[in-house]
């Protein structure tokens, strides 16, 4: 069984306008040295995916310099490897050039590129969910039930923030229906977590279908209106996996990786590293007099202050009596000396000059934007 | 085809470096750890790139599986190339001969088909175990101004020193007079960098002149450019400001990684001439809740759950609870368990140290660095002294004790 990957690299931009302004969902930056597409994209490569196609929609630039040629994910191929494939649009009228706003509508433009593929099964994926997955086992699991279509899961409670699809199963795991229903009953649910493998043959016949008549939705048009006819199953996962829904989410997303469990479940998973471009900064120096406690720090730094509780990207310059804490400082952040800052999210570039006191609160962390000064 | 360079390098990466003991065990000197993420070889190699050389020949001889691998098709220093980039260059049999690399100047020799390739009017020869940032374009274009046949790299060394060098005399107008190799009384300060640019068609007659006397050592120290001061040839020194060191000894490299740290850094790498090296992304580095790091360079991969003073930390460094390193430069994955104690180390690569185990003393105290080598299980509460080498056959021999107490 041969897979082709396909990601969706930007669906979900409204959720955090913050971090999107400029930037597509996949690259926004996490983790001190990581984009969101370097979880799904190392996942599809430690599978022993070979080729790959994302999806762009609006602002990639951020993105294409990130993926570069793909080389930092092996993925610089003769044969496969990374392909960008851009927003569909033709330089004719009337020929509905409007740009997708669902994973349908985004596969129907990459329809010449589905088809040209010789693999047998199609792995659908968004970039924004953060985890460390073994979709190796998914894809045997998918093969050994012989199913259509298997769609990765979680069992969790829904919340109210449910943007959220919700998938119906028998006692088999075989889907009954996919909805974003919300009933409301206690307990948990199957939620989708956005990923899934799929014929190829199948894929390209619901993308016709789907011209035909105008669908718009994988979970309505295709899993649902199909499930009677077709096997669609089921994948429970069980580990950590999240994704980013609102600024706040971003913060906590940021904070869990200071816990050793999901240290663990993201970064200690043998020969399933999360592979990133590769950037070559120098290792981060530690001044004599900083002091540092439960914090990632990425290479590139100087330390010469207190960092607390912090994640600390590239290239961040923490200055002298300066106190981090709970704050997530983005590449070429430059904190000054005798500063105090709490719960901050500093984008890309920004300066912090002498003596501020910044401070936000973990429910509302306090956002600066990229290359500003304060 | 290939494309004609002006200029193309030749890395002498060769040499055991003997004195570097357990640490070139199994890998040439120019692949050793230096500076938390490097080694020793991405100075030279980075140099060339971003002083726009890009033909690049490595010579290897010594443990090259290592240095072969971690150079690969260079493209960690942007030198894989359709026209040049990195090529290693082993020593081979051909036709009517086969030896490995006598001398400096022999292995040169036996490679002068490679530079041929270039067509190029220089050959900046470069050894690969300084730690050192420099624009050899600049060195070339000095050589091009004085119309020189050979220049010299000299760096200023205190007196005391002079006589672990090869020592050069120069006139005002920096041509130089007279070289020493190793002088007893050294008649001047300048020291020879290892850092050559010859023209071309120079080199290449004293290089074919120098093969066919069986008396020479083919060395471009001892031979080479004694001949060519013998002859009149317009021999340069181009006197280099900077920071430079030879990482030949463990005190030395031990020193080199030190002058990273302080206030104000005798070496600072976090600036516009980068050093590239090969790594793969890891993790960011995690400073535990009970962590602390105080004057240090820690890199990726790093996590310190204990504390950390004045030392140099290479990727995927663990540092138990309770655990301190101090004064001391740990090479990538070292394991070090709860409630060790490190001082005044140079550790390699993959060695597990068992929890409370002490190794080395207090720098006060201390009679010199502990060595200790790689891959190595060191027993929990084990005690390692200062000043010694500690292989796997001290390793041995102290579990063999303990078995027979």
């Amino acid at each position: 069984m041969s897979t082709v990957a396909i990601l969706f690299a930007g669906l979900n931009e409204r959720r955090v306008p913050e971090l999107t302004e400029d930037r597509t969902m996949a690259s926004v930056p996490f983790g001190c040295r990581y984009r969101l597409i370097d979880f799904t994209l190392s996942n599809v490569v430690n599978a022993g995916i070979t080729k790959v196609g994302v999806l762009t929609h609006y602002n990639y630039q951020s993105l294409m310099d990130h993926l570069g040629t793909g080389k930092d994910w092996d993925l610089a191929r003769r044969h496969g490897g990374i392909k960008i494939l851009p927003p569909f649009i033709t330089a004719f009228a009337n020929r509905g050039n409007t740009l997708f706003a669902s994973r349908l509508e985004a596969l129907i433009s990459a329809r010449q590129f589905i088809s040209e593929c010789t693999e047998d099964e199609v792995l659908l994926c968004d970039c924004d969910v953060i985890c460390n997955l073994d979709l190796a086992e998914m894809l045997r699991a998918h093969k050994e039930s012989g199913a259509v279509a298997t769609v990765a899961v979680k069992r969790s409670p829904v919340d109210d923030l449910s943007d959220v699809s919700i998938v119906n199963s028998d006692a088999d795991g075989r889907i009954l229906n996919v909805t974003n229903y919300n009933d409301n009953l206690p307990g948990e649910k199957d939620i989708q977590i956005h990923i899934m493998v799929i014929n190829r043959q199948f894929l390209l016949s619901q993308l016709t279908e789907a011209l035909a008549h105008g669908y718009t939705s994988i979970a309505k048009d295709v899993l649902t209106r199909g499930a009677a006819t077709n096997l669609f199953r089921i994948f429970r996962y069980e580990g950590y996996c999240e994704t980013v829904r609102n600024l706040a989410e971003y913060y906590r997303r940021n904070m869990d990786l200071l816990t050793g469990d999901v240290q663990e479940a993201l970064f200690r998973q043998k020969n399933r590293p999360v592979l990133t471009k590769v950037q070559n900064s120098a290792p981060t120096v530690y001044a004599a007099n900083s002091m540092v406690k439960n914090s990632l720090i990425a290479d590139g730094c100087v330390i010469e202050g207190i960092v607390e509780n912090s994640i600390i990207f590239r290239g961040v310059h923490v200055g002298k009596n300066t106190s981090v804490e709970n704050c997530i400082l983005m590449q070429d952040t430059y904190v000054g000396n005798n500063v105090y800052m709490n719960c901050v999210v500093t984008d890309k570039g920004v300066t912090i000059r002498d003596g501020r006191v910044l401070s936000g609160h973990e429910s509302r962390p306090f956002y600066i934007e990229k290359s500003t000064e304060v | 085809m290939a494309k004609k360079k002006e200029t193309v390098a030749m890395l002498l990466a060769g040499g055991q470096g003997s004195r570097l003991y357990l640490l070139t065990e199994r890998i040439a000197k120019p692949a050793v750890n230096f500076g938390g993420k490097y080694r020793i070889i991405d100075f030279p190699l980075s140099n060339c790139v971003n002083s726009g050389i890009d033909a690049v020949g490595v010579l290897t001889q010594y443990q090259p599986l290592k240095l072969n691998e971690y150079i690969g098709n260079g493209q960690p220093w942007d030198l894989d190339r359709t026209y040049g980039g990195a090529t290693t260059l082993p020593p081979y049999q051909a036709m009517n001969r086969s030896e490995w690399y006598k001398g400096t100047a022999n292995a040169i020799y036996q490679n002068l088909h490679f530079i041929d390739k270039f067509d190029p009017d220089y050959v900046v020869i470069l050894s690969g175990d300084h730690i050192y940032r420099m624009d050899y374009s600049k060195m070339v274009e000095f050589h091009k101004a004085n119309k020189a046949d050979c220049t010299i790299a000299v760096f200023d060394v205190p007196l005391e020193e002079a006589s672990r060098f090869g020592i050069m005399s120069s006139d005002a107008e920096g041509r130089i007079t007279e070289f020493a190799e190793k002088p007893k009384q050294p008649k001047s300060t300048q020291a020879s960098m290892g850092v050559y640019v010859f023209s071309k068609d120079k080199l290449y007659s004293y290089l074919i002149e120098d093969e066919a006397n069986p008396e020479s050592a083919n060395d471009f120290g001892k031979n080479i450019i004694p001949a060519m001061l013998n002859n009149g040839e317009r021999l340069f020194a181009y006197r280099f400001e900077g920071y430079w060191k030879d990482v030949g000894t463990i005190q030395s490299l031990w020193e080199a990684n030190m002058d990273l740290l302080g206030e104000n850094p005798a070496l600072s790498l976090q600036s516009a001439w980068r050093i590239y090296s090969r790594n793969n992304a890891r993790p960011p580095q995690y400073i535990g809740a009970g962590g602390s790091v105080k004057n240090s360079v820690i890199t990726e991969g790093c996590e310190i759950y204990g504390t950390v003073i004045n030392s140099v930390l290479s990727p995927g460094v663990v540092v138990g609870r309770n655990a301190v390193v101090r004064d001391s430069v740990i090479f990538d994955d070292v394991t070090i368990g709860d409630g060790a104690e490190i001082n005044y180390t140079v550790m390699d690569s993959n060695t597990n140290v068992g929890e409370n185990a002490v190794i080395g003393k207090p720098i006060g105290e201390s009679a010199g660095i502990t060595l200790v080598g790689g891959w190595l299980n060191i027993p929990a509460g084990a005690v390692i002294p200062d000043d010694i080498r500690f292989g796997k056959t001290e390793l041995d021999a102290m579990t063999e004790k303990e078995e027979t107490v």
